[in-house]
């Protein structure tokens, strides 16, 4: 106990439980997160020797002062955005599915083998038969976890972890391999997809493409499932109290299967609109970690949909402002990573504040008997 | 095969369990404690930059593995910061250190690739190392080889014959009980979060001075999560661990010689072992849920406030 005095007299407040959790603070935490995050990246960029008012245009103006940027913005959100929904859904219901990047890779090898193989067969097919493809390639991969974690009570967070670097090393052999494109001068990728096998643009001008919609729609979907639909509620319920949800007779399985089909689906399909969008072949690499950041996404937009949307257009800003960093302030776009990961510890820091509150401590003189 | 093929094996083997033994031991504290750090990737790889660093900017690798020590250290404090002091969700802020960490290391090690280090040097024994078959088998390893069997060693001795390693096992098991008979629950906690994040940092260290001497972003490609399920496959005992890092460091060595002898299977595939052998080993030990039951500290991953 004498600890505790000794950091009272320094610190003279003490974490207090709140009657209720503030819903308030649990909106204004992301917000607060963001600006601390902000915050902090100023005065690296000031440490790093550069000005942190030009380092606020190049980072965080410039990338969206053009329609171009704009659709950047927008196209760099699809995949987050994507995943997230996807990883919300799970994380809402205690499923820690954290190989999205893992499964997105699937997506795009799944939907991009039908571009590649059946694209000239299927005509104007082709797209809604990648998309399912991709989804189901997902799913396929999220199986795995599943299968595991309600057969043999493996943890999926390792399991879904691993098969993220299968899955790569996977799409690793298939370029550099069997699917490379002969006229390709060697280089590890496969054959561009045709038009018919690529997503359609949106704007003008600009390369976010219908995926965007796609996610938008999702969006609006997973709300309706989560707050209106009896499996959406079953789910929320074993995520808050896993033994209310037990004694309902909610199926446990059933859950961590419906969490991981969601999530594995949404992330094929994020990888499917990366290959058949802005990158429009397969490639060793093709996605600098949107699985991962996704993550992040998830919980900075609150694992709800509207929040989500706007957390994965910051999300997508700060790797356009790393690019843009690189190119122009020669920083190097690794800083991105950095910033996710700050922010992702500023929220959660920030999160204390929704079911805790901060109260001054007034001492009493120490009783004669302590000593 | 034959002993002269083997032998090299079974030496690589040892080295590419080093790191492994590292990181999963100090982890094996940290959850023996009761707590779940999924950063053990990000601390690694803080380490394995901070050591290169470090080590080149001095010229003393003994300077290097400080450093990584220390910095993997710090955003362990980081972590149990969050975790202990402000309650945050233990895999949530793990999974946020591991981002974290990838993110700084590949900022701070920019620059750094593929400059050359110069390697942790082999220890030779006068007389022994020169021995045939032992030698090479036994004498012919860096400092680093010999100290993770003293962590071995230490780590066993401390959990299971110190008064000190009861109350911490108590802690892991019970804390509102460990706090009820007067035990500073948290301090223990943060203690053993340190702990971890040390041992991180000198497996990442080891990584980038000695396993391979270089500097490259994610360079610990999974080691860190592998480490992770080294725990649960060792049933949170030291020595299953230990024996469990080196099985890896043999999946791990395989790859490198299969196509030496004749195999022709892609290299992708034959990389993707560890990988799956992971998968594998850990439905072995948890297709069993008593296993588990009877052997993860009870409150494994569970924030403790004192006053609730």
């Amino acid at each position: 106990m004498s600890s505790e005095n000794r950091l009272g007299a320094l610190w003279p407040f003490r974490l207090e439980k709140r009657p209720a959790p503030s819903s308030a603070m649990r909106l204004a935490s992301p917000l607060i997160a963001a600006l601390a995050m902000l915050i902090t990246g100023l005065i690296v960029f000031t440490l790093l020797g550069k000005s942190p008012a030009e380092a606020f245009k190049v980072f965080f103006i410039e990338p969206v002062s053009s329609s171009y940027g704009i659709g950047e913005l927008l196209l760099k959100a699809t995949p987050l955005t994507l995943c997230a929904l996807g990883l919300a859904l799970g994380f809402k219901s205690n499923v820690w599915n954290i190989g999205a990047e893992g499964q997105l890779t699937i997506g795009a090898i799944t939907g991009g083998g039908v571009a590649l193989f059946l694209g000239d067969s299927l005509g104007h097919f082709a797209l809604p038969v990648m998309l399912i493809a991709g989804a189901l390639g997902g799913m396929l991969w999220a199986s795995i976890p599943a299968f595991l974690r309600t057969r043999f009570h493996t943890n999926e967070i390792l399991v879904s972890l691993m098969l993220v670097y299968i899955a790569q090393l996977l799409l690793g052999y298939l370029v550099h391999g069997p699917w490379r494109d002969p006229h390709g001068y060697n280089f590890p990728q496969s054959k561009a997809f045709a038009e018919n096998a690529t997503l359609p643009l949106l704007i003008e001008g600009a390369r976010v493409n219908l995926a965007y919609l796609i996610a938008l729609v999702l969006a609006l979907l997973s709300w309706f499932f989560s707050s209106r639909s009896f499996a959406g509620y079953r789910m929320l319920v074993a995520g808050l109290a896993p033994a209310a949800a037990a004694y309902a007779g909610f199926s446990e399985k059933r859950n961590i299967w419906l969490a991981l089909m969601i999530g594995g689906g949404a992330a094929g399909l994020a990888g499917l609109a990366e290959v058949a969008g802005p990158i429009g072949q397969l490639q060793p690499v093709i996605s600098p970690g949107y699985g991962f950041a996704a993550i992040i996404v998830a919980f900075v937009g609150r694992l709800h949909p509207i929040g989500i949307v706007l957390s994965a257009l910051l999300m997508s800003l700060l790797y356009l402002g790393g690019e843009n960093a690189q190119l122009s302030l020669q920083l190097p776009s690794s800083i991105t990573g950095l910033f996710q990961g700050t922010l992702l510890f500023y929220l959660l820091a920030a999160d204390l504040f929704i079911t805790f509150r901060l109260r001054r401590v007034v001492h009493a003189a120490p009783a004669v008997l302590a000593n | 095969m034959d002993l002269a093929h083997l032998i090299p094996i079974l030496v690589s083997t040892v080295i590419a369990a080093t790191p492994l033994i590292y990181a999963a031991l100090g982890e094996l504290v940290t959850e023996r404690a009761g707590v779940l750090n999924l950063g053990v990737e990000g601390m690694m790889l803080i380490g394995a930059v901070s050591a290169f660093v470090v080590g080149i900017k001095t010229g003393s690798l003994l300077l290097g593995f400080a450093a990584a020590m220390a910095a993997a250290t710090a955003v362990s404090l980081l972590f149990a910061f969050l975790t202990l002091s402000l309650q945050t969700n233990q895999v949530a802020t793990g999974l946020a250190l591991t981002l974290f960490g990838i993110g700084l290391s590949a900022f701070v090690g920019r620059g750094y690739a593929g400059m050359p280090i110069e390697r942790v040097p082999k220890l030779d024994v006068p007389g022994l190392s020169d021995l045939p078959v032992i030698g090479p088998l036994l004498f012919s390893y860096d400092a680093l080889v010999y100290l993770s069997l003293g962590l071995f060693a230490a780590v066993s001795w401390f959990l299971y014959r110190t008064h000190a390693g009861l109350r911490m096992r108590a802690t892991g098991e019970s804390p509102s009980v460990a706090h009820a008979i007067g035990e500073p629950v948290i301090a223990i906690r943060y203690l053993a979060v340190m702990f971890g994040g040390a041992m991180a940092g000198v497996a990442g260290a080891y990584l980038s001075t000695a396993l391979t001497p270089m500097w490259v972003e994610g360079m610990s490609s999974g080691r860190g999560w592998i480490a992770l399920a080294l725990v649960v496959f060792g049933t949170w005992k030291p020595l299953r661990v230990m024996l469990g890092a080196y099985l890896f460091g043999g999946v791990t060595v395989m790859q490198l010689y299969a196509q030496g002898f004749g195999i022709d299977v892609p290299s992708e595939f034959l990389s993707m072992l560890p990988y799956a052998a992971t998968i594998v080993v850990l439905v072995l030990i948890c297709r069993d849920p008593k296993t588990i039951l009877l052997n993860q500290p009870a409150s494994l991953g569970k924030s403790f406030h004192p006053d609730a």
